[in-house]
């Protein structure tokens, strides 16, 4: 009794068989995000930026293996040498190993710019999304919140915790950036939930009676995935250049620690900028390097994701 | 009384239209203004009107998926509109809906078990086991192919897309579900397929639709009572054949006479109506219906029409039929 009625109806053409290249795909279906993974595959600038990022990760993971000397052992019988077969890259002024330093350096400037973005992204998510799907005066509250973290004043707030603690220390500098840098990805995220709200499917995952979380992280967060994603990386690249710049005007992480940044610090004279470009073009270069790669993979993903702007 | 499964009672739906400098209220879009009727266990109420009549807004109100202004929708006994969070959780295992864009309806990024799956692990009905099992029969139920359950919706054509919402719905096993315009995004062919299934469903489980349409051929073939709506109004109800031979409302005439009839000889006089809809945040006084309505008299621009019962089961929202009007017209 139950089966017959609903075959009769069954003419329309099957998936598989006609439409688009579904012929020869196998019979598990593609999820979006396969295929957004797909076309990055065919993005060549987004792939050297990856090989690139992995290299730059690999030299710092490997830091202890690569770099010849020990980052903070000075040596005052041997300062500002030239680079030769012992110091690769010569020394600095306290006569430091400075090939050894730019390597352990990218440890930390990797390190901060991912934690922060972690961070950055963890918050700016929760206070995107809950505004986004409530609406109303929570979104209101939270949006003015925002607003005036979008405006507070990120160096001073920098400084002022630098002068509350004394030294600055990796986790309160990963505190203050992301602290401060979490506004343009709450306003994104709510952007998208604010239109994800009305679609039908997230209608009828509230006519089908799913609590407000689960639609929040079932059926709102993964479409909005694409956006956060690409957010993300650039934002990993502008706080690995935030850090090197504040490093730079002695902000940053203490002096003896090796990072980039800190590399770039100590070359600020003209002596060294005229006479020891061994000692700032590769750091220089490093940074560079490291934030074009990984905006060529923001790049990348933002095509792969948004199928509307790509023009291929 | 209880042969009536839903009674929508003065439900109401007002937008506020917000202006000015500091987004203070200045209006309200009536989207459904005071509509009752009431729906009886294992019918198909068809509910018709032009774009923007606010009928979506009726069947989204009625479940609750947008907060109703005012107004009781009884549900078995219970008032919808009057439930916590947590019980309209519960109730909404009795009342799915079927959406009108099978391309917006289902998440893109959930296969289609997980998405007919859900509502069953929603409120824990069976174990993973069991909930497998039950889709795949949901699937062959509607006519999918059981092997295309670890697909995701992009891969499906409309048709497929909107069984696959319909299952959705089936799978609680609810009493009614409202089907806000499920083929008006479809191909004509396709249209009639999932017509027809939907029919044969509400055989199999003895279902009560609430089938909102603009398209009032297929109205016609669904329904056992159709209900016209005009600017967030009711402005007739009745049972399928009388209103379609016989429509009292002059806007219900004026619309069946849009309908093309499948036969070039056919003749047949058509009412077209003068001017646009009025806009719905500042409809006209009295009968909602009356700037356009070519049999409008004084009385309808002052006057708001209620409900008129004319016997049977067919009431209408119109001042020609009240008693001592209607005589009045007669002796004319």
């Amino acid at each position: 009794m139950q089966q017959p009625a609903a075959n009769l109806h069954t003419i329309e053409p099957q998936p598989g068989e006609p439409t688009t290249e579904a012929k020869n795909a196998p019979k598990k279906g593609q999820s979006p995000f396969q295929m957004a993974f797909r076309r990055f595959r065919k993005n060549k600038m987004a792939l050297v930026g990856i090989v690139i990022l992995i290299l730059v990760t690999l030299l710092s993971v490997c830091a202890p293996l690569i770099a010849s000397h020990d980052p903070s052992q000075a040596d005052l019988y041997n300062v500002d040498a030239k680079p030769d077969s012992k110091h690769w890259l010569g020394t600095d002024d306290t006569g430091r190993d400075h090939f050894s330093r730019l390597v352990y350096g990218g440890r930390i400037s990797l390190l901060i710019g991912f934690f922060t973005m972690l961070f950055t992204v963890l918050i700016g998510v929760t206070f995107g999304a809950v505004a986004g799907y409530y609406g109303g005066w929570i979104d209101n509250l939270l949006m003015r919140l925002t607003d005036l973290m979008l405006n507070f004043p990120f160096l001073l707030f920098v400084l002022f915790l630098i002068s509350i603690f004394e030294k600055t220390t990796i986790p309160l500098l990963v505190s203050a950036l992301a602290l401060t840098s979490w506004p343009t990805t709450a306003r994104i995220v709510r952007g998208v939930f604010l239109s994800l709200r009305e679609m039908e499917y997230v209608q009828s995952a509230k006519a089908i009676g799913c609590s407000d979380w689960r639609i929040i992280i079932r059926h709102m967060l993964p479409n909005a995935l694409g956006p956060i994603i690409v957010n993300a990386t650039l934002l990993m690249a502008t706080m690995i250049s935030i850090e090197s710049a504040l490093s730079f005007l002695g902000f940053g992480v203490p002096e003896v620690t090796p990072t980039w940044g800190n590399m770039l610090n100590g070359a600020a004279n003209i002596r060294i900028l005229t006479q020891q470009p061994w000692i700032w073009i590769p750091p220089g270069a490093m940074i560079i390097l490291t934030v074009l790669a990984i905006n060529f993979i923001g790049d990348g993903l933002r095509d792969a994701f948004d199928t509307k702007s790509t023009r291929r | 009384m209880s042969q009536y499964i839903l009674e929508v009672k003065n439900l109401s739906k007002h937008f506020p239209i917000k202006g000015g400098l500091m987004r203070r209220t200045v209006g309200y879009v009536k989207a459904v203004d005071n509509v009752s009727f009431s729906v009886k266990k294992g019918e198909t109420f068809g509910l018709v009107g032009e774009s923007g009549c606010g009928k979506s807004t009726t069947g989204r109100t009625i479940l609750r998926l947008m907060e109703p202004t005012s107004g009781e929708v009884i549900f078995d006994g219970k008032n919808i509109a009057a439930l916590t969070r947590k019980e309209l959780r519960k109730a909404r295992r009795d009342l799915q809906m079927v959406f009108q864009d099978p391309y917006a309806s289902l998440n893109p990024q959930m296969t289609v078990g997980e998405i007919i799956e859900e509502p069953l692990r929603v409120h824990g009905i069976y174990s993973p086991a069991e909930r497998k099992v039950k889709v795949k029969e949901l699937m062959e139920t509607v006519g999918l192919n059981q092997s295309y359950i670890d697909r995701y919706p992009h891969e499906f054509s409309g048709g497929q897309r909107q069984r696959i919402g319909i299952a959705r719905a089936l799978s609680l096993q609810p009493k009614l579900i409202v089907a806000d315009e499920p083929v008006s995004a479809l191909d004509v062919s396709i249209q009639s397929q999932v017509v027809n299934l939907m029919e044969d469903l509400q055989e199999q489980f003895g279902l009560t639709y609430i089938f909102i349409a603009h398209d009032l051929s297929v109205v016609k073939h669904i329904s056992d009572r159709v209900g016209v709506m005009y600017l967030g109004r009711m402005v007739e109800v009745g049972p399928k054949q009388k209103l379609y031979e016989q429509p009292a409302h002059p806007y219900t005439e004026a619309l069946l006479s849009a309908v093309p009839i499948p036969n070039p000889k056919a003749r047949r006089e058509r009412i077209v109506l003068k001017g646009d809809v009025p806009s719905p945040a500042n409809p006209p006084q009295g009968c909602a219906f009356h700037p356009r309505c070519p049999k409008a008299f004084d009385r309808c621009k002052a006057e708001r029409p209620e409900l008129i019962h004319l016997g049977g089961e067919h009431y209408v929202a119109c001042h020609l039929y009240d008693e001592q009007e209607k005589s009045a017209v007669l002796t004319m």
